[in-house]
This record gives C-alpha cells, structure tokens and sequence, in this order.
C-alpha cells in the first residue's frame, strides 16, 4: 500500500500546472468572460489546442494511464479556473471528435454548457449514454458564471446509443469523478487566494491573517480541500482496479466532499477578502461561479449523499 | 497511488487474524467501566499475551524489544484488532505510546533496561502527568516547581488530567525548574514512581461519571535525579521529541469502529417507526447518514495517505492535523445523528426499547472530549493556519 502520487504522477501534474500558469493565468478571466459572442465566452481556441496536443484528454486512449492521473490533471485544470467542456471532452476521447459537451436528460430544465464549441453532446439517461450531434436551443441570456455560456435544449435530443447497463454507470461514475477532481482544483486555489490575502491585507494594524477568527477561516478552507483531495483519489484509483469493491460509494462520498469544498470554500475567500470579495476585480468570484455549476453537474452534493446511504 | 496492499503485507493481516481468532475467545468478560484495578489487570493480561505472540510494541524499533512493524503493518495492526473486537491498548497506553517511546529516544540505557521490558510485558503501569489547572492548551505554562535538594528534585504543585492515575506504577511528570527562564526554557521531564511519599491522587469524576482522570497534589514530593530524562530545562524538546513518534496511526481503530456504527445506526434507523414509517424513510436523514459515511470513507483514505507518507518520510505529513479535526467533529456529529435516529431510547446509557443505541448515547458524552483534548479544534485550526499555511501568529 502506497497511497502517495508517484514521482512520475507528480511530474505529470507539474507539467499542467506550469503549462495552465503560463497560459491562462488567472488574470485572464475577466478578458475571455468579457469576448464576443457571448455563446463562445470562456472557450480559447489556442489553450484547447495546447491542451490537445499536451494530451489531457488522451490519458487514457494514447498516453494508457488511467484515471488516476486524469483526476491529478483535472486538479489543475480546475486551479487555474479553465473553461470548456472538459470532462465531455475526457470521456470521448476514443471518439474522434473535438471538444464534447454533455446533457443530463434528468435535470431540468435542460441546459447544455459551450454547445457552441462542441461537436458533439454526450446525452446522460437513466440507464444509459448516447451520443448526440446537431443538437441546438436558446442561448441562456445570462448565465451565472459568465465563462459558462449555456443553452436551453427544449427536448430530449434523439442520438446514438453508446453504453448502456454497467457502462453507462461506470461512465457517469467518471464523469462525477473528474467534476469532482475540478471541484478540488477550485478549493486549492481559493484557499491559496484567501491565504495570500490574508497575509498581505491589513487593518488594525496587522494582516488580517493573524487574527483567529480569518486564520481559523483559512484552515478549515485548506482541511476540506485536503480531505476532498483523498476522496476524490481514492475514488479514482478505485475505479482503475478492476478487482476493487466499492467504486460507486467512493465516486458519490467524492462529489459530495468537493463540491461542498469548493462552494463552502468560495463563501470563504469572498468573505475573507472583504469588500474586494464583491468586485468584479478580483477573481475569487469566478472560481465560486465555476463551483456552483460543477456542483450541479453529474449529480448534486444532496444525490450524492442519498445514493451512498441506499449503499450502505 | 495504490491502496493494494503487498504480499507480505497480506500475510502479515493473514497471521494476525488468525492469531486474535484464537485468542480472542479465550479473553475472560470486559471489567466494569469504572473499576480501575479490575480494568488494569484485563489490558495488562491482554498486553502479556500480545508480548508472548510478538505483537507488543508493534511500531518500537527491535533493539528495544518491539516489532520493528512498518507504518503499514501498524495500520493493519489497529484495523484488525478494531475488526475483530479485540481489547484496547486501555491503561497501557502512555506506556506504550507515549513515556515508552520517549525513553527511546531520550532516556538513558539504565533507564530504558529498566523500564521498557515491563512496559512491553504488561507488568508496568504508566500515567502522564502535564496537564495542570492553569496549563491546558497552554502547557508550556505548567508551574508545578521542582527544587533541586541534593541528589533529588523536590516537587511541589498540582497537576490535573493525569489518566489512570490510580492504578499506574510510574508517571512522566513535567515540572518547572527555572522559573526565570522563557517558559518553554526551564521544563524538565523526570520518571515519578507513584508510591513515592507526599503524593495526593484524587480521582476526578468527568461528565461520564466515571474517574478515568485524576487530580495529582504534590508535597515534597521527593524524585532522584537520575529519574531526570534529558538535561535539565530542556523537558519540553524532550516532550516534542516523542510526538515525532506518531505515524499517521493514532485515529485508525476509531475510523473503523465510526465506520462500523455508521452501519449500525442505518440498521436501528430501518427498524425504528417513525410517523408511521421506518425513520430509514426519512431523505433528509439518509442524506446526513450518507454524508457522513462519506467523510469517514475519507478519513479513511487520509489516514492511508498519512501512513503512506510517513513509511516514505517518517512523519504524515498534514494529514495528521486534518484528521483531528475532521475525525472529531465526524464523531461527535454520528453520535448526533445516532441520538436523531433513537430519539427518546437515546436517553439511556444502556440499550433500552429492543434497540441497540446505548452505545451511541454513552459515546455522545464522551465525544465531547475529543475536540478539547490533546489539542483543542482552536489550537488546531492555528497550527494548521500558522504551521501549514505560513500565516502570522497573533501576537
């Protein structure tokens, strides 16, 4: 038993991450929020291409790793905010197509993410994953986060059938996965966002981070990203082992521990950076945005929390 | 990342099992929760028979008579045992995890031959001595003084906290030797046998009723000086020396048995009628059973990334103060949860009404110590603010 990331899993990860700080820092979100037209806000072509070529969406089909690595990666997309149909995307790369986004046929209303930039939509059922093209609606005029565009579908699209059965499960099982990997990613670097703050910011005086009442803040910001950190591993590596028990209680008790991270977690930066928390100015709220539609994405903290007990 | 465990470690689990199969049946009926000699001499026979199967001292280096066992073997250590219902290290365990592991790596060779092999065999009783009315979270600030007279140190003062007191032989006793000195600068760590002249052990009654802790008084109290681990004033590196000794173990028998009673709550809440219904019927209750689950399936994963860290560095790492924090408000929430599900039958201690929720209500009380002791939350939250996240100390 080794549960630590290996070193070549690490270099991995540093790889993304000083590609992701080079290429899309933080400062940029505002600018693409801020691109014309609205129904492409949030997808760049040239990061999407860079990020093709890395092969972050072909971990499985061409690099054969596994999901493990793909949930490391996922982190760091998640750190550095990145917009698009990632996980659609992930799990169609044997399919030959760009980028592919997805629609769970259960949620309603039903809304699609950057249907304008995917050639594709993975359509969600109950017990099964089809495959759909051409699908259009109505642009959400104002989406909350505003690198999300979204488009309102107004019926069920028809589409091929792709999995169904253990498939189907195992693949919404990943997709819950690799949201809650990006979850994860948020709540790292809005604890890094808040604790930077803190230091920095004073009043009374001295930084704010000394008083008890932000540092206990702080640390509870960094503890549940650390245990959703694990979760959110041990699920991963679970999945990749055919012989473990367990896969579906590991990916609900995952979501659940990092959505409630990244939302909880956004609450906390926006607080701890005060009135600047309100501005538009700083990017804390980007990443809060972000983690409210994540949280809605391949069932919610509340799914989630329901499907485990019905395990136990 | 891999959560497979090896061959060895697999038929390391294999022997253990069978062994506490064997043994276990064997064990004579739990003592009564407060009759203290009675418990001393159940955990110290359960201690001889791990001695004589190899198993005492599982995580101690071998030179001194332990196992040598890995982070990994600990960890299966403590999850079997906690599986298979086997007794806790109970009055053994500042022996064992705390006075034995310091005299490792402080103590003296005469100290050591003197000490270890008893504590190893069951027949050395230990209790710790730091905590004082005024010295909680703040122990550096212990004012039990210790005067140098000749070849002893006479001691005056009151320490409070101390457990098994009543039943211990020896106790590792912080006291303050300079009193002039930055308070982390004049503590010193001396061995105090309990029978010695001008001790006063007054058992303190907790919220449980029951006196698990002791009030100790001292009067003159009259230690040799070759009982000094370490040099003098320097007991506090000495003290911190020994918490480098944990190896992302210490929450393992306790995430098995939270993991455990999770299983039993949704049993009691499937057989329990409420609003015409089972109580198991209840979304919001299932969602909060499942919720919780989570975390200690997470907690769980901390913990084998904790020992994972520590078999590859020697320390966990930060998963070590994570894991008080979590696992201690997760516990205290269960027993929450526990008396939501048994209602009115969560007001006995034992199991009342054809339910089995005694257990939860007598750990509802007691889980309130868990996020004061060793540390409070709020000590945490500063360590893991300042320690981990680099942010400046208060003052």
């Amino acid at each position: 038993m080794d549960f630590l990331p290996t070193a070549d899993q690490l270099e991995l990860q540093r790889g993304v991450r000083s590609l992701l700080d080079a290429r899309f820092p933080l400062e940029r979100l505002a600018a693409v929020a801020a691109a014309e037209p609205r129904q492409t806000a949030g997808y760049d072509e040239t990061l999407w291409q860079a990020l093709t070529e890395t092969g972050v969406f072909a971990l499985r089909t061409d690099l054969e790793l596994g999901l493990a690595e793909a949930a490391l990666v996922f982190e760091e997309l998640g750190r550095a905010v990145v917009p698009g149909p990632l996980v659609g995307t992930f799990l169609s790369a044997s399919r030959g197509a760009g980028a592919v986004t997805v629609l769970e046929t259960q949620a309603l209303p039903l809304l699609v993410a950057h249907l304008d930039v995917a050639d594709a939509v993975l359509l969600f059922d109950e017990s099964e994953v089809r495959w759909a093209t051409g699908v259009v609606g109505e642009t959400v005029a104002s989406p909350l986060d505003p690198l999300t565009p979204l488009t309102e579908v107004a019926e069920v699209p028809a589409g091929r059938v792709i999995a169904t059965g253990g498939a189907a499960t195992r693949m919404r099982l990943e997709g819950a996965v690799l949201t809650a990997a990006l979850q994860v990613g948020l709540a790292t670097r809005l604890t890094e966002l808040a604790v930077d703050y803190a230091k920095t910011r004073e009043q009374f005086g001295r930084p704010i981070g000394s008083f008890q009442a932000v540092k206990h803040l702080c640390a509870d910001m960094f503890v549940r990203t650390e245990l959703a950190r694990v979760a959110v591993h041990a699920a991963a590596v679970t999945l990749d082992d055919p012989t473990a028990e367990g896969a579906e209680r590991a990916g609900s008790g995952a979501k659940l521990l990092a959505d409630e991270a990244a939302v909880t977690n956004g609450r906390s930066a926006v607080q701890v950076h005060g009135g600047m928390g309100f501005t538009w100015e700083v990017p804390v709220h980007f990443l809060l945005k972000r983690a409210w539609v994540h949280a809605t994405e391949f069932g919610t903290a509340d799914d989630h929390a329901e499907d485990l007990a019905l395990l136990l | 990342m891999d959560l497979r465990y090896s061959p060895e470690e697999e038929r390391f689990r294999h022997e253990l099992r069978e062994w506490l199969g064997q043994v276990l049946p064997t064990l004579p009926a739990k003592p009564a929760a407060d009759d203290w000699p009675a418990r001393r001499s159940y955990d110290t026979a359960w201690q001889r028979l791990l001695h004589e199967a190899g198993y005492a001292g599982i995580n101690w280096p071998t030179d001194y008579g332990g196992r040598g066992a890995t982070p990994t073997e600990h960890l299966i250590f403590l999850e079997e045992s906690e599986r298979a219902g086997a007794p806790y290290v109970g009055v053994n365990f500042v022996g064992l995890l705390h006075a034995g592991p310091t005299l490792i790596a402080e103590g003296t060779d005469e100290q050591r031959a003197r000490h270890l092999p008893p504590i190893l065999r069951g027949d050395e009783v230990w209790c710790q001595g730091f905590s004082e009315p005024g010295a909680g979270s703040d122990l550096a600030s212990l004012r039990t003084r210790a005067v140098r007279d000749g070849e002893d140190y006479v001691v005056t003062g009151h320490k409070l906290w101390t457990s098994y007191a009543t039943v211990a032989d020896y106790c590792e006793l912080l006291v303050r030797t300079d009193a002039d000195a930055p308070k982390h600068k004049g503590i010193t760590w001396l061995i105090l046998a309990m029978d010695t002249p001008g001790l006063d052990v007054r058992p303190l009654k907790t919220v449980l009723g029951s006196s698990e802790f002791s009030e100790v008084y001292f009067d003159d109290v009259r230690i040799p000086v070759g009982n000094r681990v370490g040099e003098e004033n320097d007991g506090w590196r000495v003290t911190m020396v020994t918490l480098s000794f944990e190896r992302g173990t210490a929450w393992v028998d306790q995430i098995v048995d939270s993991a455990r009673l999770v299983d039993d709550l949704v049993t009691i809440a499937k057989k329990v009628t409420r609003h015409g219904g089972a109580a198991w019927d209840d979304r919001g209750l299932r969602r909060d059973v499942g919720h919780l689950a989570a975390e200690f399936d997470a907690l769980w994963a901390l913990t084998k990334r904790g020992v994972s860290e520590a078999s590859a560095t020697g320390v966990p790492g930060v998963s070590a103060s994570v894991l008080k924090l979590r696992y201690t408000e997760a516990r205290q929430r269960l027993m929450d949860l526990g008396a939501r599900v048994l209602d009115r039958a969560g007001l006995s201690r034992t199991d009342i009404g054809g339910l089995a929720g005694g257990e939860f209500t007598e750990e509802r009380i007691n889980s309130l110590s868990y996020t004061i002791a060793a540390g409070t939350s709020q000590i945490q939250r500063n360590i893991v603010g300042e320690r981990i996240l680099g942010l400046p100390r208060e003052r």
